[in-house]
């Protein structure tokens, strides 16, 4: 399975949204993306985009600060 | 049209784009919500920036719309093509720097090259006839259709009755008998329609979901173009004039200051673009210095920054500035007094 990550620190919402978006469109069903956020909004944003398009988010990892959100979708057959 | 008609509807998150959308739903319409990142949405920044905000449970509308609907949501960033609404509209402003007609005109044109790019036989919006005072008249509604080329394929299926047939009722694609008449600025219907599909919770949000239609953003935005001497932005530049107090003391410079830790925190990214102060001494603002300030400048930004940190009553207070060559020094100054500060400083 094939592991992408993206950088997505110091985008506010829906920014965030809109790079996942891009990039999930260029993945294949079953890839795995690893977002980092720091926008705390992303914890309902990213779930809530990939639900309604048919991803499914992994994992959802605070970093020790708080400061940093890591974000681990797969990609949906559907998207 | 003997396969399922597909239609893209344009969600802004708010309750009437919701019931627009249902209503083709139950038309049996294929539908798909798309969503526009301008840059001055309201909702996410401020939110994702201010701490005290960040205490109430925050969604994005446009996605809990779609969750409702159980449609997917494309949303696109249009902020750089944006611009040119927001700086040259060709039907002038609202109330505030708020060019809602044009505004329209190029979210349908956008949803159109969408719908065309994807294969999608017409455009959905919430619109409804005498709802707002510049975008949605009964006069100006046909303009959305003739200048964003959409023509018949833009269905406003809660006004739907009250203009003429559109492409897809007169193909029999949907059913005209079963849209809405709504017109005016009563919500009534539209929450007696809500009520009906049984939706709860919806948005509602006044004045919209723009900043362009708030008075005091809209102020800082005339404020910058006019410091600057012409009708430009970027995105860093409408995303700061979201942040902060911002003093203008003369005509050469302003002053955003953090008013507390979330703006602080905020504004601490854009250290290196901005000559910046912090007190030392208290606790205080961060504060930027937008545009070219002097000698004598700093020193005012000093006692300005130390006027609105917890020494402001204190006789010195000792202010770190950092120049945008990487200069770094301390001030001991006297706070401002209130009373020396006017006004019409004050964005």
């Amino acid at each position: 399975m094939s592991h992408h990550e993206l950088d997505a620190r110091r985008l506010l919402c829906p920014m965030p949204v809109i790079r996942v978006q891009e990039r999930v469109g260029e993945l294949a069903p079953g890839e795995v993306l690893a977002v980092r956020c720091t926008d705390p909004g992303v914890v309902n944003d990213v779930p809530a985009w990939c639900r309604v398009n048919g991803h499914r988010v992994l994992d959802i990892a605070h970093d020790e600060d708080n400061n940093e959100i890591l974000i681990t979708i797969e990609v949906g057959r559907d998207g | 049209m003997n396969k399922q008609p597909k239609a893209v509807a344009l969600i802004s998150g708010g309750l009437d784009s919701l019931l627009a959308a249902k209503v083709m739903q139950e038309q049996g319409v294929h539908v798909e919500g798309i969503n526009f990142f301008t840059g001055f949405c309201v909702e996410g920044h401020t939110h994702a920036i201010r701490k005290k905000d960040r205490a109430r449970p925050k969604r994005n509308n446009a996605l809990w719309v779609a969750e409702q609907l159980g449609i997917k949501l494309h949303i696109i960033d249009v902020s750089q093509p944006y611009k040119d609404v927001v700086i040259n509209p060709k039907h002038g402003y609202g109330a505030n720097l708020n060019p809602c007609l044009d505004c329209k005109g190029f979210m349908v044109k956008n949803a159109l090259d969408w719908a065309e790019a994807n294969g999608f036989d017409f455009i959905i919006t919430g619109e409804v006839v005498g709802q707002r005072p510049m975008s949605q008249r009964r006069d100006t509604m046909p303009v959305v259709q003739r200048e964003s080329g959409a023509g018949d394929r833009l269905v406003r299926p809660l006004c739907a009755k009250l203009l003429p047939p559109t492409l897809p009722e007169r193909e029999g694609w949907i059913d005209r008998e079963r849209l809405y008449d709504f017109s005016g600025r009563s919500r009534k219907p539209q929450m007696e329609l809500a009520a009906r599909f049984g939706f709860e919770d919806y948005a509602q949000p006044a004045g919209g979901c723009c900043f362009l239609t708030d008075q005091a953003y809209s102020v800082k935005l005339a404020d910058l173009w006019q410091a600057r001497g012409e009708r430009d932005y970027e995105i860093d530049d409408i995303m700061l004039l979201k942040v902060g107090r911002h003093l203008r003391p003369r005509p050469n410079f302003k002053l955003i200051i953090g008013r507390e830790e979330g703006e602080n925190n905020f504004l601490e990214g854009y250290r290196r673009q901005f000559a910046h102060l912090r007190t030392l001494s208290h606790v205080g603002p961060l504060v930027l210095v937008d545009g070219r300030a002097d000698e004598a400048d700093l020193t005012l930004a000093a006692r300005l920054t130390a006027r609105y940190s917890k020494g402001r009553d204190a006789e010195r207070v000792s202010v770190e500035v950092n120049t945008l060559d990487g200069e770094r020094r301390t001030l001991e100054v006297a706070p401002l007094p209130s009373e020396e500060i006017p006004r019409d400083w004050i964005l």
